[in-house]
C-alpha cells in the first residue's frame, strides 16, 4: 500500500508538471472562445493548486470513485473495464505461448548441452530477446499482412460474426500480437529454463532417482523440471512489468483496444484521471502477479510455506 | 482587381458568359475563399449550384455491405457540441446532421433545411440581420420522433448556456434570438449584420441534437447525458455500439430522409494507431475502405498506391503553412514579457531584411521535395494557389535579388560571411514544432539564407508544447520568443472574417491577455484595422471581398508573414469507393449518405 501511495504522488506530480492540458485542442481552434476553455478548466478543477487536486483525487479514489475522463467525459472505471479483458486475454495467451515454448525447449537444451539443437535454440533465443517488440511487430506486419496477405493487422474487438467464424476471426487477428509478445517472453524464458535445469540435473537426488530405476520421464517431470521451475517462476514474476511495457507498444502497433493503448492516448491528451487509473491498474496487476508467483512456490515446493 | 471588375465578372456569370466554377477559381486566385466567392454569387442573384451530378442512382437502400473506415486518432465522444477535434466531429457526423453543409466550392448545400435561404426567396434579410430557415419535412430522429423547429431552437439554447461549455458556442455568439414561425420554420436574428450568416447550424459546428433526448441535460448537467455516447440523430446511419478511443459502429437507418440512401448496410469507424499503417490498410492491403488524414510522405503514398487497391484523395483547404516575422524584440524583456509591443525588432523592422527573407524561401523546393501532393506553392496568406496567382502578389525565389536588396540597404558582409549593419549582426532564431517536413523546410530556408549572408539558428519545439496555450511556458507559439516561426494556421470557418483577425491590432498576444490574443506577429497597421472593421459590417459581398483581397495584400506586401505552402486535405480510399465529394470546409462525412462502392 505505501508503495502504491508513493507511486500515485509521483505520477500525479509528473503529470501536473508536464506541459499541455486536456483542452489543448480548444486553445488552437480559433472558433472556440477562450471563455469556454476557462470555464471547463474551472469546472473540472484544473485551476486549483496541485496539493488540492491530489487530495481530491485521492479521497475520491478511496471511496472507489475513479473520476471521469476529461476527454470523453465517461467514468474512468467504465473505460477501463471495457478494455481490461482484451489486454488480459492478449497478455495471458502470450504468456501461455511463452511457457509452452520455453519449458520444453529449455529442458531439452539442458539435457543435451552444446548439441546442435541447443546451439540453434540459444542463437534463436538471443535473436529473440535482442529484438524489441515494436520492431518484430512491424516485421510481422510486413511479412504476414503485406507480402503474404494472410493475417489482418488491425485488431477489431467488435467482430460482426457469430459462432465459429467469430472464434476464427478472433484467432486470426490475435496471432500476430500474441506471437510478438509471446516469442519475446519465450526467448528470455528459454535461457532461464535451460540454466535452471542444468543446475538441477547434476544434483544427487536426480542421480538417486535414476539409480532406483525410475523411468526417465518420471525423473524428468517430477524431479528435474518441478525443481527447476522454482527460480523460473520468480524470474517470470519479476518480468511481468516488462511484459506490460511490451504490451503497451504492441497494442499501439496492432491497434488492440486494451488498457495500454488507452494509456498512450490519454497521455497524449493529458487526460490525468485516466492516466492515473491505468497506471494504478498496472501496479495492481504487478502486485497480483507477484502474489501468484509466491503461491506457486508453495505448490512447487511444499517445504516453502507462509505462516 | 477592384470592385467594378468584380461586378463585371458577376454579371458575366449571371448571363451565362462565365461558368460558376471559373468564377470561383478566379476568386480563389485573388486570395478569396471559395465559400465567400459562392456567397458573392448568391447575393448577386445567381442560383446556387446543385450538388454535382452523381451518376450512381440506386433504386433501394442498402445492399452495400459494411463500410470500414480508419481514423488514426480515435473518437472519444459523440456529442458534436463537445467534439474534441476532427475525429469527434467526424464520428458525430455519422449520426447527426446540420441544416446545411459546405461543398468543396464553398456552396451552402441544404441537408436538414428544405432550401438555402437567399434574399430572393425571402429567407435572408437584405441587411443580413436575420436568416429564415425552412426545415425539411418528414425527417425523423432515429428513435422515430419527428424533427421540428423546436429542436433547432433547443440547440441554440443548449449551446448558448455558458454552463454547458459547448465548444461550438463561438458560432452561436452573434445570435440574439430565434423565433419559431411554424413547426418547420425558424427565424434566426443576429445582434448585428452577419455577413457569415451560415456559421450557426451549418457544417461541423451546426449539427443538430434532439431536444427530447438532451432537454434534461442542458447546462451544468451536460456531462451526464447518456446520449453523449449513444447518439440519437437524423443521419444516414444509426447507432449500434461505441467504445471510446477505439471503435464506432453504426447500421443503416431504414427511415433516412433521402430516398434510396444510404448504400452501405453497416459502418465501422476504427480509431487509433498511426498514419503510415493506416495508409497501408487502405492503399496496400485493402483491409479498410477509407483512411483519414494521410500525414505521410508523398513518396510513401505513391509507392503504396502502386498496389492498385487504393488511391489518394486530395482536396483544397484554407490552411497556409507560413513563416511569421516578429514585429517586436523577442530578446528584450519589458514588464515581465519578451516580444512586448513596446519594443520593435532590431533586424526585422528593416523592410529590406523582410523582403530579402521573402525571396529566400524556396517554395517550389519545399513543395516538390517535401510535401508533394499535400500542398501547393502560394504567394498569398488567404488561400491562393500559385497557378491562379493574384495580380497584386507574387512570389519568387532569388538569391541574387535578396543579395541586391540587402547590399542596397547597407548590410555589409563581415569576414565570416554574415552581414552586419551599425554593429548589428544579421543572425536570427527560426523556430517551429517537431515534425519531419518542418525540419526539412527549416533546412532549405537556412541554406538559402546563409548564401545571402543571413545566419539562421534553427530551433524546434515538441508539438505538444509549441501548440499548447500554457501561459507559463515560453516555448509556445503565441509567446513567439524567437525572430521567425513557422506553422500551419487552420481555417476552420469557411469565411475569412475570423481567420483574418489574426493581424488586427486589438488581437495582439501579450502577457496581459495571457497570450490568448490571435495576432502572434504583433504587427500593427491602421489601414489593415480599418479594412477589417469595414469588412465586418459590409453588407455588399463584392465590396467585402475586395476588402479581404486588400487585407491579404497588405500582409503580403509588408512581409508580415511569408506563405510557404497552401496545404491540401489528403486521405486514402479504396479505388472502388465513390461519391465522397470531400470538402475542405466541412467534415469528411458531410456527404456520407451518398458514399457508395462500385463493383
Amino acid at each position: 500500500m505505501p508503495a502504491l501511495l508513493g507511486i500515485s504522488v509521483v505520477l500525479f506530480t509528473v503529470l501536473a508538471l508536464a506541459p499541455g492540458d486536456p483542452f489543448e485542442e480548444l486553445a488552437t481552434n480559433p472558433n472556440v472562445p477562450p471563455e469556454v476553455r476557462q470555464n471547463l478548466r474551472a469546472k473540472f478543477g484544473l485551476d486549483d493548486p496541485l496539493p488540492v487536486r491530489y487530495a481530491r483525487w485521492f479521497t475520491s479514489m478511496l471511496r472507489g470513485d475513479w473520476g471521469f475522463s476529461f476527454v470523453s467525459r465517461v467514468d474512468v472505471n467504465t473505460l477501463i473495464l471495457q478494455r481490461l479483458p482484451v489486454t488480459l486475454v492478449v497478455l495471458g495467451s502470450a504468456q501461455l505461448l511463452a511457457i509452452m515454448i520455453a519449458v520444453p525447449i529449455g529442458t531439452y537444451s539442458a539435457l543435451r548441452p552444446y548439441s546442435l539443437f541447443d546451439q540453434l535454440a540459444t542463437t534463436l533465443a538471443f535473436i529473440g530477446f535482442s529484438l524489441p517488440t515494436f520492431f518484430t511487430g512491424l516485421l510481422f506486419i510486413l511479412l504476414f499482412s503485406i507480402y503474404l496477405d494472410w493475417l489482418p493487422f488491425i485488431f477489431r474487438a467488435d467482430i460482426g460474426a457469430i459462432g465459429w467464424r467469430w472464434y476464427w476471426e478472433h484467432l486470426r487477428q490475435s496471432i500476430m500480437p500474441v506471437a510478438v509478445l509471446g516469442l519475446f517472453q519465450a526467448a528470455a524464458m528459454t535461457r532461464f529454463m535451460r540454466a535452471a535445469v542444468l543446475d538441477v540435473i547434476r544434483l544427487d537426488y536426480v542421480n538417486t532417482a535414476r539409480a532406483k530405476g525410475l523411468p526417465e520421464k518420471t525423473t524428468l517431470v517430477k524431479h528435474v523440471v518441478r525443481n527447476a521451475l522454482i527460480p523460473v517462476v520468480t524470474l517470470v514474476a519479476l518480468q511481468i512489468p516488462n511484459i506490460f511495457g511490451g504490451a503497451i507498444v504492441t497494442e499501439q502497433i496492432f491497434r488492440v483496444p486494451g488498457i495500454g493503448s488507452l494509456l498512450i492516448s490519454s497521455i497524449l491528451a493529458n487526460d490525468t484521471p485516466v492516466v492515473m487509473a491505468v497506471t494504478f491498474v498496472y501496479s495492481v496487476l504487478v502486485v497480483v502477479s507477484n502474489l501468484v508467483a509466491d503461491l506457486l512456490y508453495g505448490w512447487l515446493d511444499p517445504r516453502i510455506s507462509y505462516r | 482587381m477592384d470592385e467594378r471588375q468584380l461586378r463585371e465578372l458577376l454579371e458575366d456569370v449571371r448571363t451565362g458568359g462565365l461558368s460558376r466554377r471559373t468564377f470561383v477559381t478566379t476568386m480563389i486566385g485573388l486570395g478569396l475563399t471559395a465559400p465567400l466567392a459562392a456567397r458573392m454569387l448568391t447575393a448577386a442573384g445567381v442560383a446556387d449550384a446543385q450538388p454535382r451530378g452523381d451518376p450512381f442512382a440506386p433504386t433501394r437502400r442498402g445492399g452495400g455491405g459494411q463500410l470500414k473506415v480508419l481514423w488514426w486518432q480515435a473518437p472519444t465522444l459523440l456529442n458534436p457540441h463537445f467534439a474534441n477535434g476532427t475525429k469527434d466531429e467526424d464520428a458525430s457526423r455519422i449520426f447527426y446532421e446540420p441544416l446545411a453543409g459546405f461543398d468543396p466550392d464553398g456552396n451552402v448545400v441544404p441537408i436538414l433545411a428544405a432550401e438555402v435561404p437567399t434574399v430572393q426567396n425571402g429567407g435572408l434579410a437584405k441587411d443580413l440581420t436575420w436568416v429564415r430557415w425552412r426545415l425539411k419535412k418528414g425527417v425523423t430522429w432515429h428513435d422515430g420522433r419527428p424533427f421540428t423547429a423546436d429542436d433547432v431552437v433547443f440547440n441554440w439554447e443548449y449551446v448558448a448556456d455558458p454552463d454547458t461549455a459547448a465548444w461550438t458556442s463561438g458560432s452561436y455568439r452573434e445570435i440574439s434570438r430565434i423565433d419559431k414561425l411554424d413547426s418547420h420554420t425558424v427565424k434566426v436574428s443576429f445582434n448585428a449584420p452577419q455577413p457569415f450568416w451560415s456559421d450557426a447550424f451549418c457544417g461541423n459546428r451546426g449539427m443538430i441534437i434532439p431536444r427530447h433526448v438532451f432537454g434534461p441535460y442542458k447546462g451544468a448537467k451536460s456531462r451526464e447525458a447518456p446520449a453523449n455516447l449513444k447518439p440519437v440523430g437524423t443521419g444516414p446511419y444509426r447507432f449500434v455500439d461505441f467504445k471510446p478511443g477505439d471503435v464506432v459502429r453504426a447500421e443503416l437507418d431504414p427511415a433516412y430522409h433521402v430516398p434510396n440512401r444510404p448504400f452501405f448496410d453497416a459502418l465501422e469507424m476504427k480509431g487509433g494507431g498511426d498514419a503510415a499503417s493506416a495508409a497501408r490498410a487502405a492503399l496496400q492491403t485493402g483491409e479498410y475502405d477509407y483512411a483519414w488524414n494521410m500525414q505521410v510522405e508523398d513518396d510513401i503514398l505513391r509507392r503504396l498506391e502502386q498496389a492498385g487497391k487504393g488511391r489518394v484523395n486530395i482536396w483544397a483547404t484554407g490552411n497556409p503553412e507560413h513563416i511569421q516575422c516578429n514585429s517586436t524584440d523577442p530578446w528584450k524583456e519589458v514588464d515581465g514579457e519578451r516580444s512586448s509591443i513596446k519594443t520593435t525588432h532590431a533586424l526585422l523592422s528593416d523592410p529590406a531584411v523582410r523582403q530579402a527573407l521573402n525571396l529566400l524561401v524556396d517554395r517550389a523546393a519545399v513543395q516538390e521535395q517535401i510535401y508533394g501532393r499535400q500542398g501547393q506553392t502560394t504567394a498569398n496568406f488567404l488561400n491562393a494557389p500559385s497557378r491562379f496567382s493574384s495580380r497584386a502578389t507574387r512570389w519568387e525565389f532569388s538569391l541574387e535579388r535578396a543579395n541586391q536588396i540587402l547590399d542596397a540597404a547597407g548590410w555589409r558582409r563581415a569576414a565570416d560571411g554574415v552581414r552586419v549593419k551599425d554593429g548589428k549582426r544579421l543572425t536570427m532564431v527560426y523556430q517551429t514544432s517537431i515534425n519531419a517536413p518542418r525540419q526539412k523546410t527549416q533546412q532549405i530556408v537556412k541554406q538559402a539564407a546563409a548564401k545571402a549572408g543571413i545566419d539562421l539558428e534553427l530551433k524546434s519545439v515538441v508539438a505538444s508544447v509549441f501548440f499548447s496555450s500554457d501561459p507559463a511556458n515560453a516555448d509556445t507559439y503565441p509567446h513567439f520568443y524567437a525572430d521567425l516561426q513557422m506553422y500551419n494556421t487552420t481555417m476552420t470557418a469557411p469565411d475569412p472574417q475570423y481567420f483574418m483577425n489574426q493581424f488586427t491590432s486589438w488581437e495582439i498576444a501579450s502577457k496581459a491577455n495571457k497570450w490568448q490574443g490571435r495576432n502572434i506577429t504583433r504587427w500593427r497597421n491602421e489601414e489593415y484595422d480599418r479594412a477589417y472593421r469595414a469588412a465586418d459590417s459590409e453588407l455588399d459581398p463584392v465590396k467585402r471581398a475586395a476588402l479581404f483581397v486588400k487585407m491579404n495584400d497588405l500582409v503580403i506586401q509588408n512581409v508580415v508573414v511569408i506563405p510557404v505552402l497552401w496545404r491540401n486535405g489528403v486521405s486514402a480510399s479504396s479505388v472502388r469507393l465513390k461519391g465522397m465529394d470531400l470538402s475542405g470546409w466541412d467534415s469528411t462525412f458531410w456527404r456520407l449518405a451518398f458514399w457508395h462502392k462500385t463493383s
